[in-house]
């Protein structure tokens, strides 16, 4: 294993890290939307509220390694996806803010106001985040020096917007499984009926997916199925997908919630084995992708990289881990909650 | 119509870090100054300071929310429209972003989440500890983005190698030659931005008699605070800034200053009205040989002056905005200086809380720092033009090549509605919980 493929692997746990975590806050979000009252609303909130900020750092972290460790891929799709990049942009911006901005006013009408902000401000990336991923797997139209034009209509062909409906049904099923955990009584009851509608949506979509993703690029699907990786993500899917509606029907709700982050970090993990060693393939021409070797930093800078990685990362997880421990157990809404 | 996407990424990035920057210095004073309030809640069991900490910490959490949620736009914002930029700089100026996401934005907001709603859930212990970190933490963030911009200045730790700009040496390239300079001095201006902050509401407080024992207390320690922080900004860190530019941006330096042509004994320009092509600067008061003296340590070093810069090939920034942005801030500094001993000197007398017109100016003050900041930036900023990295990229090759003007006449827009509508909704919410105040307690002396 050379220092590019841990950076390969490092990037994408990174990105799991992000859907793992930010993925229930982005499901308890859109799930906000549908929501009773508004002290189910606070509810929701509040079981995210200390932690989500955090969540979303694997984001930023992910897109500062990707810089650090493949400049190209960084410049090269982020400025691709410039409109679809913005959208996210503002909706993130919305999410953050509302969550803070909401309960400053007593008054239903600004509530709503803010509570629609947080809602779509959560479903936009949820999609988006697919349909990017969607994009790359289908492979982007880059040229042989490495340039990419691509219209932003261009973004959303159907395998794309297939694969962003899945997502968001992934991070839905996420989210709601999450709130299972943090609530109870009636509450609890509902979400868990969620998850389990969800998860029906969620196995349907995605096994449509992966017959489309079979014709659509076919190229993914060249020798992964002598990689052994290949096959522990596909049992961990497979199994995780099985386990999550009888753990949920069984009143199990953390076990749950295990499940459907198991699910996608196997999807995840199976994403990274058949695209590697490409980082975005090339649609016009497979030899035109950016690979982990064309377009990576230096062997100075991944190693400077990886030090930093390797000091940064335990921290993260141990006080990631510190802060969940002080929030475990159900949301209470006290003087200090939105 | 021809819409210029290098012209537009350019404003807009000027937009978004511009807004972005207004709300990290907020934080990073408040927070510290929080880390003082709440320990002497914790340790001495004083109510006034625990209500301060809890009214102020409301406030740092939506500062901190409309600083993150304006945060995220900047870490995009180098690979959406600076591809070019990203592409030649990415194996040396990545890292400290990610090392900024990894050591700094990762404990500040997971501790802010501890802070803010752990009050009653960690012990009290803890809780100091949760604002320590996030204090910290801010500083981190702080730290290694300068270190990401200071590097653009004045690079270093590197080699042009493969058609891109390749590390050698990453401590080289971390501690170059403007890093602690840069980051010294902006952490004042941080520090004097949130001191401004609590003072003037405090003052507020007082003036109106809302939880008036809080606020006498947050009142003394901001004015004092305030006035260490106001002396530092001039010296020794913005006096050694200045050395620091002198020294490795010589064109800046001459914009900066106002020094149209180079001579030994130059003179330091106090006031004067600049104009552009050719650079000119009229009804100038000048003290003869100070400029040498400031920045050589030498009344008779020679300065370059903007003219034999150009002369010998080297391309200045725009002398108007650079000359009249670094006067104003100095002028500020000068005057956060003055506002704030004449505050300590009344509270030494006794009079401060009866001062009404004084605590009205505080109020009235609590821009001023963000202001001073920001000028600060826009003369590091467009004082590098026309380099986007000094002496090694410009600026008008660094721009993505593939995204077009209209995208980015989009973008801007909806940049420039949606943070208005924050600022509006900042200012207008932080109004309300102002006016509410901490619950008021009996009035007792404090002195
Ligand atoms: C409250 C804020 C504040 C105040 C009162 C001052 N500054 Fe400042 N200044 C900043 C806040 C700031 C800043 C925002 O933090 C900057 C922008 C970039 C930087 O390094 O710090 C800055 C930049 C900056 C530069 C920059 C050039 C560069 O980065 O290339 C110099 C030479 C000075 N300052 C010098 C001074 C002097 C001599 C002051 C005298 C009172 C002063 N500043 C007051
Ligand atoms: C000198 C300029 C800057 C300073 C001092 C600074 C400092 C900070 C601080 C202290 C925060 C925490 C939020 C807050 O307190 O409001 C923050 C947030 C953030 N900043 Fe900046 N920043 C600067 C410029 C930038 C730039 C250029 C970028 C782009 C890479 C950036 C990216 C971010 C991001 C992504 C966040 C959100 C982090 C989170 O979720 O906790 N900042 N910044
Ligand atoms: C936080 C306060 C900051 C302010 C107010 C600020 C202000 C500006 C302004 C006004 C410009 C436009 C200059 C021009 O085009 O004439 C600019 C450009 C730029 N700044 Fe900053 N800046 C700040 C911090 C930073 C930091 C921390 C970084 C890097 C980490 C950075 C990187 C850049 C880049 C890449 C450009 C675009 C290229 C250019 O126009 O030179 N800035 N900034």
């Amino acid at each position: 294993m050379d220092l590019n493929m841990v950076w390969f692997l490092l990037i994408w746990v990174l990105l799991a890290g992000y859907a793992i975590l930010d993925g229930f806050d982005l499901g308890v979000g859109v799930l906000h939307l549908f929501a009773r009252d508004d002290r189910q609303r606070r509810i929701h909130l509040n079981a995210i509220g200390p932690v989500w900020d955090g969540n979303e750092v694997w984001l930023l972290t992910g897109g500062g390694a990707l810089f650090a460790a493949f400049p190209p891929v960084y410049a090269t799709v982020f400025s691709g996806y410039y409109l679809a990049l913005m959208l996210v942009l503002f909706a993130l911006i919305f999410r953050a803010v509302s969550m803070e901005f909401r309960g400053q006013i007593d008054n239903p009408s600004w509530r709503r106001l803010w509570d629609w902000a947080f809602g779509l401000g959560s479903l936009i990336p949820a999609i988006i985040f697919g349909v990017a991923i969607g994009n790359i797997l289908r492979g982007l139209p880059i040229e042989a020096d490495g340039s990419l034009n691509i219209p932003f209509l261009a973004l959303l062909n159907p395998y794309a917007v297939l694969i962003g409906v899945l997502s968001l049904l992934m991070f839905v099923m996420h989210g709601a499984a999450y709130l299972a955990v943090k609530t109870e009584g009636d509450l609890q009851q509902r979400v868990a009926r969620w998850t389990s509608g969800v998860w029906m949506a969620f196995v349907v979509v995605y096994l449509v997916a992966t017959i489309a993703t079979f014709f659509v690029s076919s190229f993914l699907f060249e020798g992964v199925l002598s990689n052994p990786l290949f096959w522990i993500f596909f049992l961990l899917l497979l199994a995780s997908i099985v386990y999550i509606p009888i753990v949920n029907r069984a009143g199990k709700f953390l076990r749950a919630f295990l499940g459907s982050s198991a699910t996608i970090a196997a999807m995840i993990g199976l994403t990274a084995v058949s695209l590697f060693p490409r980082m975005v393939p090339s649609s016009l021409d497979l030899a035109s992708s950016l690979t982990i070797y064309n377009a990576s930093s230096t062997p100075r800078t991944l190693t400077v990289m990886l030090v930093i990685a390797l000091i940064g990362l335990p921290l993260v997880i141990v006080y990631t881990v510190c802060i969940y421990r002080a929030f475990a157990g159900k949301v209470v809404i006290s003087e200090d909650s939105y | 119509m021809d819409l210029d996407p290098l012209f537009l990424s350019r404003l807009q990035f000027a937009l978004t870090i511009g807004f972005h920057f207004l709300f990290p210095p907020l934080s990073i004073g408040l927070a510290w100054l929080l880390v003082w309030i709440e320990w002497h809640g914790w340790r001495r069991g004083d109510e006034d300071y625990v209500r301060a900490g809890k009214f102020f910490g409301k406030i740092l959490g939506l500062t901190f929310a409309v600083g993150v949620a304006t945060g995220i736009v900047m870490e995009f914002q180098f690979g959406t429209n600076w591809a070019e930029y990203s592409k030649y700089v990415g194996d040396i100026f990545g890292a400290p972003l990610a090392a900024e996401a990894i050591f700094a934005f990762f404990l500040e907001s997971t501790f802010l989440g501890l802070y803010l709603f752990g009050r009653n859930r960690v012990s009290k212990g803890m809780h100091w500890f949760s604002i320590l970190m996030v204090a910290v933490g801010s500083t981190l963030s702080a730290f290694w983005i300068i270190v990401a911009n200071s590097w653009q200045q004045t690079p270093a730790g590197y080699e042009i190698r493969n058609g891109r700009a390749e590390l050698t040496d990453f401590w080289a390239a971390t501690f170059n030659p403007s890093t602690a300079d840069r980051f010294l001095h902006t952490f004042v201006g941080c520090l004097i931005a949130g001191a401004f902050l609590m003072a003037g509401i405090s003052a507020y407080l007082v003036l109106k008699n809302r939880g008036t024992q809080v606020g006498r207390k947050t009142l003394k320690i901001s004015l004092i605070f305030g006035l260490v922080v106001s002396v530092l900004a001039l010296f020794p860190t913005g006096d050694h800034h200045a050395k620091q530019v002198a020294r490795t941006q010589p064109e800046k330096f001459a914009a900066m200053e106002g020094l149209i042509h180079g001579q030994i004994r130059a003179p330091l320009a106090v006031f004067g009205i600049p104009s552009e092509g050719p650079p000119e600067l009229k009804f100038k008061i000048g003290i003869p040989g100070l400029l040498s003296l400031m920045a050589f340590g030498d009344a008779d070093a020679h300065v370059p002056g903007i003219e034999d810069l150009r002369e010998a090939g080297r391309p200045t920034p725009p002398f108007v905005i650079t000359f009249i942005c670094f006067h104003t801030m100095v002028g500020l500094g000068t005057l956060f200086i003055a506002l704030t001993a004449l505050g300590v000197f009344l509270l030494y007398r006794r009079k401060l809380f009866e001062t009404r017109w004084y605590l009205k100016l505080l109020l009235w003050a609590i821009p001023l720092p963000l202001i001073a900041c920001e000028l600060g930036w826009i003369v590091a900023e467009v004082g590098r033009q026309p380099w986007v990295v000094y002496r090694i990229l410009k600026t008008k090759d660094a721009y993505s090549a593939n995204v077009t003007g209209g995208e980015v006449l989009f973008s801007i827009i909806m940049f420039g509605l949606i943070y208005l509508l924050l600022g509006v909704l900042y200012v207008f919410i932080m109004a309300r919980s102002i006016k509410r105040g901490p619950t008021a307690l009996p009035v007792k002396e404090v002195r």
